[in-house]
């Protein structure tokens, strides 16, 4: 029984390591249906200017909120100078965000080096805590912690907020939102800094958790992040919670019971998915690119 | 009733990719009146409103509001200083509830929008009823009340209406003209309608539009009485 649930509160920090990763894409793919494949890159920025500011600066938060700062300005260039001519073009946004991804991992080189670097942790986050022969991590607990605010806020503002309702009605109507005096253009750059700011910051906060941080890490973790959005259904912040929940948990179990598997279970999860509700886990309607 | 133009339209053209939609159209509102805007399907009605909020902005001519040129400016800038839009789908935001939609078109949150927000419910009570339902899951006419309720929300010193009557059962179409009966008592109106009995209930002016080109001018009296008319550019009679 300790087993099952050391292996559980493991799967639900992976998850949340993944809906960290997964909720800016959320937003700028899921709910503005933009192919940002780029959103990787901005992940990896995230994680190498947590850990340079960190490692400079003495001081981990700062670390975090400059890696968001990064993620911000980053954010801003891709829409602007990449996003913004592709508007409602999925085959150029493909190509686009494809080709900047690569741009923004060949730059970490340059400026980072080409080798791997450590991600430290902090020391009050570091070690253990045992409670009779379950095992908690602080950073785990940490990463559990920080997502779950996380998606209190994402779901309040979202659901709640005028801001909220602004994004979810231009989404499914552009023109009419405009026609009720709302600038939706200044509100998706708005949308697409903060997707991206939350990249920036699922990568400061993954950097310290796999201890290692490396270029190509960009290209490995979006892709999870565009399964966890098909999987939790377009725009769905609670779909996206479940869903990297859900694939958390089946790594971190076959992992452990049928390692085999655990390279193509999240995979037969989206492929199950697809099949059984192509909407996905919860899905927005309405949406449209009008 | 002041005799002022509060809106203007130049010589307008409008294309649409290649299509040359608007030619030369001519067009004027008087503050305080109801403008028809009349002809048969395809004769260029609803892209004059398009023209006049901005979607489809003209490429030719000027657009004149107030007495200021709006024709280059956004769709945001146009609604803020003061046109009111209820398009022919309705532009309801399906998931959103009907509190949202009202919400969300609420440029200001002071006592003067509360007041009219009141107003709006008190013409559509079925609003207030439904005030939690998703706008997606609302009949035909009560999206066509929540679409005008929603434009009617702020100050409109113009209100665009493209066909309220499409599709609505008779007995719905009547509700709908007596809301914009009250209304007209506030803000000008431009009103795109096929129903001719609608428009008789309602109009003060017309113009009637032909192929992109606005052929006739006049009263509605006058358009009621001419039977050639009617039959050569309605289809009716």
């Amino acid at each position: 029984m300790e087993l099952f649930i050391n292996l559980a509160i493991n799967g639900v920090a992976m998850g949340m390591l993944i809906f960290l990763i997964a909720s800016g894409l959320t937003l700028i793919f899921g709910l503005m249906s933009v192919l940002n494949f780029a959103h990787g890159g901005l992940f990896a920025w995230g994680a190498y200017s947590g850990v340079f500011f960190y490692v400079l600066l003495d001081n981990f938060w700062l670390g975090i909120l400059l890696a968001i700062v990064t993620g911000i300005l980053l954010g801003w260039i891709t829409e602007f100078l990449i996003v913004r001519p592709v508007y409602g073009n999925h085959i150029r946004q493909i190509l686009i965000t494809l080709g900047f991804m690569l741009v923004l991992t060949e730059m970490l080189k340059v400026v980072f080096g080409p080798n791997i670097i450590n991600a430290p942790t902090p020391e009050y986050l570091q070690g253990s805590w045992m409670i009779g022969d379950i095992t908690i991590i602080k950073y785990r607990a940490f990463i559990i912690a920080v997502g779950l605010i996380l998606f209190i806020v994402m779901y309040s503002v979202l659901r709640y907020s005028k801001v909220g309702l602004v994004v979810r009605a231009g989404v499914m109507n552009k023109e009419m939102i405009q026609a009720l005096g709302v600038n939706i253009k200044k509100v998706f750059v708005i949308v697409f800094m903060v997707g991206s700011a939350l990249a920036a910051l699922g990568g400061a906060l993954f950097a310290p958790s796999s201890g290692a941080i490396y270029a190509e890490m960009g290209m490995e973790f979006g892709i999870f992040a565009f399964i966890v959005v098909i999987i939790g259904g377009m725009g769905s912040i609670p779909g996206s919670l479940l869903a990297a929940l859900l694939v958390g948990m089946a790594n971190t179990f076959t992992a452990y019971y049928v390692p085999i598997l655990s390279m193509v279970v999240t995979m037969l999860i989206m492929l199950v998915v697809l099949i059984f509700r192509p909407q996905g886990l919860f899905n927005v309607s309405g949406v449209s690119n009008k | 009733m002041s005799q002022q133009p509060l809106l203007n339209l130049e010589k307008v053209n409008t294309h649409i990719d290649q299509f040359h939609i608007l030619q030369n159209v001519n067009f004027t509102v008087k503050k305080g009146e109801l403008t028809l805007l009349l002809g048969r399907n395809g004769a260029g009605k609803t892209t004059t409103l398009r023209t006049i909020i901005g979607l489809n902005p003209p490429t030719k001519g000027r657009v004149m509001f107030n007495g200021e040129d709006i024709s280059a400016i956004p769709p945001y800038k146009i609604a803020k200083k003061g046109i009111g839009y209820v398009p022919e789908d309705q532009g309801i935001f399906y998931d959103l509830t009907v509190g949202e939609n009202m919400r969300v078109a609420m440029m200001k949150e002071d006592d003067a929008t509360q007041k009219r927000l009141e107003s709006s419910l008190e013409l559509f009570p079925d609003l207030k009823k439904f005030w939690k339902k998703p706008g997606g899951q609302l009949s035909g006419g009560q999206k066509q009340m929540l679409s005008i309720a929603r434009a009617f929300v702020n100050e409109t010193d113009l209100l665009l209406i493209d066909e309220p009557s499409k599709g609505l059962a008779p007995v719905i179409v009547e509700k709908v003209i007596e809301a914009i009966e009250k209304i007209k008592e506030h803000t000008t109106v431009v009103l795109v309608e096929q129903n001719f009995y609608m428009a008789k209930r309602l109009g003060d002016r017309f113009y009637i539009l032909d192929d992109g080109l606005s052929v006739h001018e006049g009263y509605m009296n006058e358009l009621d009485e001419n039977e050639e008319l009617k039959r050569k550019y309605l289809g009716i009679g």
